[in-house]
């Protein structure tokens, strides 16, 4: 019961601290890293439940089941998140842009 | 035994995995993707009609697939609200489909940008199956983790699409929609974790009995709402729905301004009115209506105070949203599954009216290249039809007679007075009013002819563009003539559905 509570009260935590972060933070990879230790603080609950002490019984399959399904969707969609901040990072950021432009201009005065 | 005959519940699988098959095909040959997805489009619509006659004939059913019972299995139900829901889907995907075609033939006619508007039609076809996979997993599944892969999946998809058109603006806005989709599933799953561990089970119809009055399940009810709220922008968290919209291609603000808010929306209204209705309390379903009344004033007068057509039609959004949530308050009034029919009339309508709107506003941008409000002179003379979808979807917006808004509205108006709380019927008009004012704002725009653009050449826009709008806006504005026929529909809805409305009252 007290380790159920312990890994319970610690996913609440994790939870708690990545929502903190997702909305103080303003840089694109933290906001993502914070989605995932949120996950994570959800999946540690779920796998808390599915926790009974050895030789009592037989341990709940279905949580496993859902963490593993969360796992797999979380990634993919951390994929997608990464690769959306990198596009998000290379259209505005202003120094990168200036920097091709002085590029581009020094080609076209080579022609 | 057959497997597909016409009274086995199988063909509850097609809506789900003939879009996702559709889709992966689309994404793997490069040729001719239109057909395909016009082909399961179809064929999607006449699997639903057939799931809606066989609802008439032997009513709610149920499918497990691979034979597996509830607790371990994965199993799909149909009954009235998710068929209605399934058939505004069909339709409308059918509309838009044939939109995006037009859509994409005209701008790959232009040589400047060709290969780039090529490139994005081909990532439109199979993210747009895979959405609407995930929409019609969405209303059919009978299981809160089910559901929540159903969300997932409309939220990369959704967010995916929003980023097609390549600008910096609509990736900044994508990027943003996708964390708030997934901060949304993200505490449902946390919903789920906590009903889970108070109920051990997943099965909607094994919660609704199960559901006690403990202050787990609460918790849980709060944060499964929410999730779902975050998903369907209800005011305070609306921030995202705007830039998103607006910003996406023409045919993917269609689809997400009109499906894929609803989809969640559809789902909160079955957690608060069918599985969780026993710990509903009446302060929270004033919160909720409240919530939609500030939706309501805050969308029409952001809507009124933009300067560019499509972020107008994007707030309005956010306000038509505000409606269906006026309703929860009301719904202590009103008897038996009226709460559901007033709710689905109202998303009915609203799918319908704002995929023609938005349709029309993606026409006149590619017409004029442009959708500054105050620049939309003379379009009335180049585009009649456009200008007519779009004068009729704004009639069902403001909810004037014959449309289905109208039907719901007025159920709203009369349960309020009935119950004495006159401010929800004041809010409701009033929220009609300033529609009437951000609708005529640009209609007045289109019959302006200012004397320099007589002389402008255009070219034509393909009746694939101009049409479609069109028809849905009829739908929209006959579909309160039509109604007995979507109440037959709803009437079949689980008998528990009705049990468990009345115990609330109670």
């Amino acid at each position: 019961m007290i380790t159920t509570l312990l890994y319970s009260l610690t996913g609440l935590i994790l939870f708690g601290m990545g929502f903190f972060t997702l909305i103080v933070h303003s840089h694109p990879l933290r906001k993502i890293l914070a989605v995932n230790v949120m996950a994570t603080g959800v999946f540690l609950i779920l796998i808390a439940t599915a926790y009974i002490p050895l030789g009592q019984g037989e341990v709940d399959p279905v949580p496993h089941a859902m963490v593993l399904t969360g796992i797999v969707v979380s990634v993919s969609v951390t994929a997608l998140a990464l690769i959306l901040a990198c596009r998000v990072q290379e259209t505005s950021n202003v120094d990168l842009l200036r920097e091709r432009k002085r590029s581009q201009g020094t080609k076209e005065s080579r022609r | 035994m057959i497997l597909f005959a016409a009274d086995t519940p199988s063909w509850m699988i097609v809506p789900v995995a003939l879009p996702l098959i559709a889709g992966l095909f689309c994404f793997l040959l490069s040729r001719r993707t239109f057909v395909i997805a016009l082909l399961a489009v179809l064929a999607n619509l006449f699997v639903v009609c057939l799931l809606v006659r066989q609802l008439l004939l032997f009513g709610p059913m149920r499918c497990q697939i691979g034979g597996w019972q509830p607790p371990l299995g994965i199993s799909l139900r149909t009954d009235g609200p998710a068929l209605l829901m399934l058939l505004m889907t069909a339709v409308t995907g059918l509309a838009v489909t044939l939109y995006a075609r037009g859509y994409f033939s005209y701008r790959i006619s232009d040589p400047l940008r060709a290969g780039r508007h090529r490139q994005q039609q081909r990532y439109f076809w199979p993210l747009w199956l895979l959405l609407l996979a995930g929409l019609n997993g969405l209303f059919l599944a009978s299981d809160i983790f089910n559901l929540y892969v159903t969300l997932e999946i409309i939220g990369i998809s959704a967010a995916s699409l929003a980023a097609l058109s390549g600008k910096p603006a609509s990736q900044r806005a994508s990027f943003r929609y996708l964390l708030v989709s997934l901060l949304g599933s993200i505490t449902y799953l946390l919903g789920i974790v906590f009903v889970y561990r108070s109920c051990g089970v997943l099965d909607l119809d094994l919660l609704r009995d199960l559901a006690g009055n403990g202050s787990a399940m609460r918790a849980a009810l709060a944060l499964l709402s929410v999730g779902l709220l975050l998903k369907t922008a209800l005011v305070p968290l609306h921030f995202w729905l705007p830039p998103a919209h607006a910003n996406a291609l023409a045919p993917v603000s269609v689809i997400l301004s009109a499906l894929v808010v609803k989809g969640s929306f559809y789902l909160l209204f079955r957690f608060w009115f069918e599985v969780f209705a026993p710990i509903v309390t009446t302060a929270a379903l004033n919160f909720m209506g409240t919530l939609g009344a500030i939706a309501i004033l805050w969308g029409a007068m952001q809507a009124i105070r933009q300067h560019r057509l499509k972020l107008m039609v994007a707030y309005s959004t956010v306000s038509q949203l505000g409606y269906l949530f006026v309703a929860f308050p009301l719904s202590r009034v009103v008897e038996g599954t009226h709460i559901w029919s007033i709710v689905i009339f109202m998303a009915l309508t609203h799918a319908c009216a704002k995929s023609a709107m938005f349709m029309a506003a993606g026409s006149v941008y590619l017409h004029l290249g442009h959708d500054r409000i105050k620049d939309l002179d003379g379009v009335r003379s180049s585009l009649p039809v456009t200008v007519f979808a779009y004068g009729i979807a704004g009639v069902s917006l403001m909810g004037l007679p014959p449309s289905g808004a109208f039907i719901a509205k007025w159920m709203l108006l009369s349960a309020s007075f009935a119950s004495a709380q006159w401010w929800w019927a004041l809010v409701i008009m009033t929220g009609s009013l300033l529609a009437m004012v951000y609708v005529f704002r640009v209609m007045s725009r289109f019959f302006v002819n200012s004397e320099g653009s007589s002389g402008k050449q255009t070219v034509a826009l393909s009746p694939l563009l101009e049409w479609p709008a069109l028809i849905l806006a009829l739908i929209a504005l006959f579909l309160g003539l039509l109604a007995p026929w979507p109440l037959r529909i709803l009437s079949q809805g689980s008998i528990g559905l009705v049990q468990i409305l009345s115990g609330g009252m109670v």
